[in-house]
């Protein structure tokens, strides 16, 4: 046992929030309670164990604790009288409810995809990460009233609607984990478009975290790959608070160790037959990574994941893989005739086969239009950076 | 939990379907209605025959909105949680056929 008693508590909050929470809900079916009933076990362990000591099996005393929360909390409402009752008497000593793990079933609760898409982000990680709505709120530029207000609305939803807290079934797990999935990479896009490391951080040990409750679905390991691999190059994707485009960046930089899981990953999804989109986008996050890359075969997956997605977004970045393999002309072609209208990255991309062409005021033009469309500040140093040097 | 399936169609739905269709259809929603889940179930007569109740007594011919789907008819279930809800809303022929079903839990009192 190492550290101080508060760093413990620490610990064990990041170890063991998700699963206390679940086995609430388990317990008495109401995230509501069971997120304020958890979160109540917490306080009273960073009250309690600088004075009492560490408890031997802290989960066990966490999930004991909250779930004697829970019967008060429902006691204090009249109107949980029925479910209290099914709630006593208490459950016995002799259960080792340790043990307990929902956590699947809490990950598809709260991913349903009966709840709006960005309630099922925000009430993801504040069940399931343990991020405050204060967090959440800062994260998604909306004041904490407004996400207080959209994580209320949604554990209304998910307890008048009936929303199962379970597993879905084999036919369902298909459709029902392409929703939890895409919910993990939106956490994870959203810290990794403004150089967020806590949230893609989160998103990772989300992913890690269904990864092993899902040992079975290789989809999983593939979407864990790809975040691995993106992040490997986070700090080596800033320079004097300019993005560097992937070809610039400093590859010392990059963190080598999780380059490597990332690629032991992916190579364990493939090898278990994943050929979905996260695979073949881990696959193509892979090729950039090695020196030189190889552009026929990004090309080739490119090919493969815009047959599979039909993405106008993935054609552009096909169309940049066309412009290594096959000039900036026949990229530029591609480019101009896809229907992506405001979207910021079709016009950094425009101007950067143009200027590639000697097209300046074409290129000069292109990028003021992605300028205008620019959201973050790294993004718009870089775009000032290639204008003035054209 | 008790839920109404709320059906709505498109007016047009049944247009250019022969007798077969129509009847393998309705042997579709009977079968629903056989679901040991089912309560109850109505089907409404066509949008046209309505008529409409505003305050001060206006009465108008028709539905009372001029909308792209009908409500066309319901089921009222009693189902574990909404997964079983939606499983039964997804055999409705009105979602193959355009429309759409709302599932709505019923106030328990």
């Amino acid at each position: 046992m190492t550290g101080s008693v508060p760093d413990r508590v620490e610990e064990t909050f990041r170890a063991e929030w998700s699963r206390v929470v679940a086995a609430l809900v388990g317990f008495c079916g109401d995230l509501h309670v069971a997120e304020d009933a958890a979160q109540e076990a917490f306080a009273a362990a960073a009250r309690r164990w600088p004075v009492d000591g560490v408890p031997d099996v802290p989960r066990a005393w966490l999930i004991t604790t909250a779930r004697n929360g829970a019967v008060d909390l429902l006691r204090r409402e009249r109107r949980h009288t029925e479910k209290l009752r099914a709630l006593e008497p208490p459950p016995p000593e002799a259960e080792d409810v340790s043990d307990i793990d929902d956590r699947l079933e809490l990950v598809f609760l709260c991913c349903h995809p009966a709840l709006a898409p960005e309630a099922r982000v925000a009430l993801t990680l504040r069940a399931v990460g343990g991020l405050t709505t204060a967090e959440i709120a800062r994260a998604f530029l909306v004041s904490e009233d407004t996400m207080k207000r959209r994580l209320t609305r949604a554990r209304t939803k998910i307890r008048d609607a009936g929303i199962p807290f379970r597993v879905p079934d084999e036919a369902l797990l298909p459709e029902r984990l392409d929703t939890v999935l895409a919910v993990l990479y939106l956490i994870f896009n959203q810290g990794w478009g403004d150089g967020r490391a806590d949230l893609a951080a989160e998103a990772i040990r989300l992913v890690a975290l269904l990864d092993g409750l899902l040992p079975a679905q290789p989809r999983v390991t593939a979407l864990h790959a790809l975040m691995l691999l993106h992040d490997s190059r986070r700090a080596a994707r800033m320079r004097n608070g300019m993005l560097v485009p992937l070809a610039e960046q400093d590859r010392d930089r990059w963190d080598s160790a999780q380059l490597a899981a990332g690629r032991a990953l992916l190579d364990r999804a493939i090898a278990r037959g994943a050929r979905d989109p996260y695979t073949l986008q881990a696959a193509i996050a892979e090729l950039q990574t090695e020196d030189p890359v190889d552009w026929v075969e990004v090309r080739r997956l490119y090919d493969a994941l815009l047959a599979a997605t039909g993405s106008a977004v993935v054609a552009l970045n096909r169309a940049v893989a066309v412009a290594e393999t096959g000039g900036p002309a026949a990229a530029l072609a591609i480019v101009d005739g896809l229907e992506l209208g405001d979207y910021r990255y079709l016009h950094s991309t425009r101007a950067e086969l143009l200027r590639r062409l000697g097209d300046r005021d074409g290129a000069r033009a292109a990028y003021d239009r992605a300028l205008a469309l620019a959201t973050t500040g790294p993004e718009r140093r870089f775009l000032e950076h290639r204008r003035a040097g054209l | 939990m008790r839920y109404a399936l709320l059906i709505n169609e498109l007016p047009d739905a049944y247009a250019g379907l022969d007798d077969a269709q129509l009847a393998a259809i309705t042997a579709e929603y009977v079968a629903i209605r056989r679901d040991e889940r089912v309560l109850s179930g109505e089907r409404l007569r066509p949008a046209s025959t309505a008529t409409t109740l505003r305050a001060g007594g206006l009465l108008t011919d028709g539905p009372f909105a001029d909308t792209k789907e009908v409500f066309g008819g319901f089921f009222l279930v009693e189902a574990p949680d909404l997964d079983s809800a939606l499983e039964l809303a997804a055999r409705m022929p009105a979602v193959r056929l355009g429309g759409s079903v709302e599932i709505r839990p019923l106030v328990e009192l």
